[in-house]
């Protein structure tokens, strides 16, 4: 095996970085992939509560890098999919407590067990991104249809291709497909236009996703609501399958329209 | 209808509004020229080009634009009436 290292980023905060690493984890391993997930966002950890695995954590990154323990000892089994790990942040440390060479000598011992390392990147454009990108493969910008997490992704896009890691693929998260409808939020393809990258995945608002971050049980585990399919759905992209893209409500044209008339929303 | 929707009209298309300023934003954005950055720019323009020619100083309009993957400076600087400028040469 030789692992794929895919850092999730989005520069603003609060779009959905920790909830899309944890659910693109849970849907690669469940088609049986080998995955580690890594909480870049050292001092302010959240994917170990998001997957549900709080309660598990003995050490952490920042052991491993500072030397207290072995890589293996930081992995936290899921579970409920035995192929995927989580290896928590530290949480009374900062970002300077790892550096880029850490990183990619870590995720380097991954690559060979593994199919796939997924890094969940913190919010900004400083020290702990450039942690989270420096051994990245693959870079999954996470944005919403609002002008300020456009403008954080547009940013994003500039920095990574300064640091070669480009050009990314694009996951728009939290579209509400009745707002795109009545023109009140913007469409896929407005965002596409303005940013001009790849897309990779569009996540429609789903209530099950705060119903399952209560729980502590990614949303993916529940292949079918709406959310899930979705973070299914980009995984599948992520292997190299091609599997269509459903239509939220930006789509013009003859497709749009009859697609518009036959779907109640979310990617199907 | 709430406020916002008032706002645009009683027709409420703020994804466009949303869409435009966006576009206009990155332009800045990208160039990484501020729009105060622009308006010094303007300001030295016009007392540059002051000093040779008469011009409408107030209704001088320096822009970015973009076009494909080209950012461009547009300046539209225009000239004092002809009247006045025959008048001031005299």
């Amino acid at each position: 095996m030789s692992a794929k290292i895919v850092t999730i980023t989005s520069g603003k905060g609060g779009v959905g970085k920790t909830t899309a690493t944890a659910n693109i984890g849970v849907a690669l391993a469940s088609t049986g992939e080998h995955v580690v997930c890594i909480d870049a966002d050292i001092g302010l950890r959240n994917l170990d509560v998001i997957m549900g695995l709080e309660n598990r954590i003995v050490y952490d990154f920042v052991d491993v890098v500072e030397g207290r323990c072995k890589l293996r000892q930081a992995m936290i089994r899921d579970k409920r999919l035995d192929t995927l790990f989580l290896i928590p942040a530290a949480q009374t440390r900062d970002k300077t407590a790892v550096s880029p060479k850490d990183m990619v000598r870590l995720t380097d011992e991954l690559r060979q067990e593994y199919d796939w390392v997924l890094i969940d990147s913190p919010a900004g454009i400083e020290r702990g991104f450039r942690n989270a990108i420096a051994p990245a493969d693959l870079v999954l910008i996470i944005t919403n249809p609002e002008v300020s997490a456009v403008r954080d992704a547009d940013r994003i896009i500039g920095l990574i291709e300064a640091e070669e890691k480009g050009p990314g693929k694009l996951v728009l998260n939290r579209v509400k497909p009745e707002m795109v409808r009545r023109g009140d939020m913007l469409g896929t393809e407005d965002v596409l236009d303005v940013l001009a990258i790849d897309l990779i995945g569009i996540v429609p608002e789903d209530e099950s996703v705060i119903v399952a971050t209560n729980q502590g049980i990614p949303v993916a585990m529940d292949a079918n609501s709406k959310a899930g399919r979705a973070f299914h759905n980009i995984a599948h992209r992520l292997k190299g399958e091609d599997v269509p893209f459903a239509d939220l409500g930006g789509g013009d044209g003859f497709f749009g329209r009859i697609s518009r008339m036959m779907r109640a929303g979310g990617e199907s | 209808m709430n406020f916002f929707q008032k706002v645009g009209m009683g027709r409420s298309r703020s994804a466009e509004s949303a869409k435009e300023r966006l576009q206009l934003v990155l332009i800045h954005d990208r160039a990484g020229i501020s729009p105060g950055k622009l308006e010094t720019l303007k300001d030295d323009l016009i007392n540059v080009i002051s000093k040779h020619i008469e011009i409408e100083s107030d209704a001088v309009e320096i822009t970015l634009t973009k076009e494909r993957d080209q950012h461009r400076l547009v300046a539209d600087i225009p000239l004092a009436p002809t009247r006045k400028r025959r008048h001031s040469i005299s």
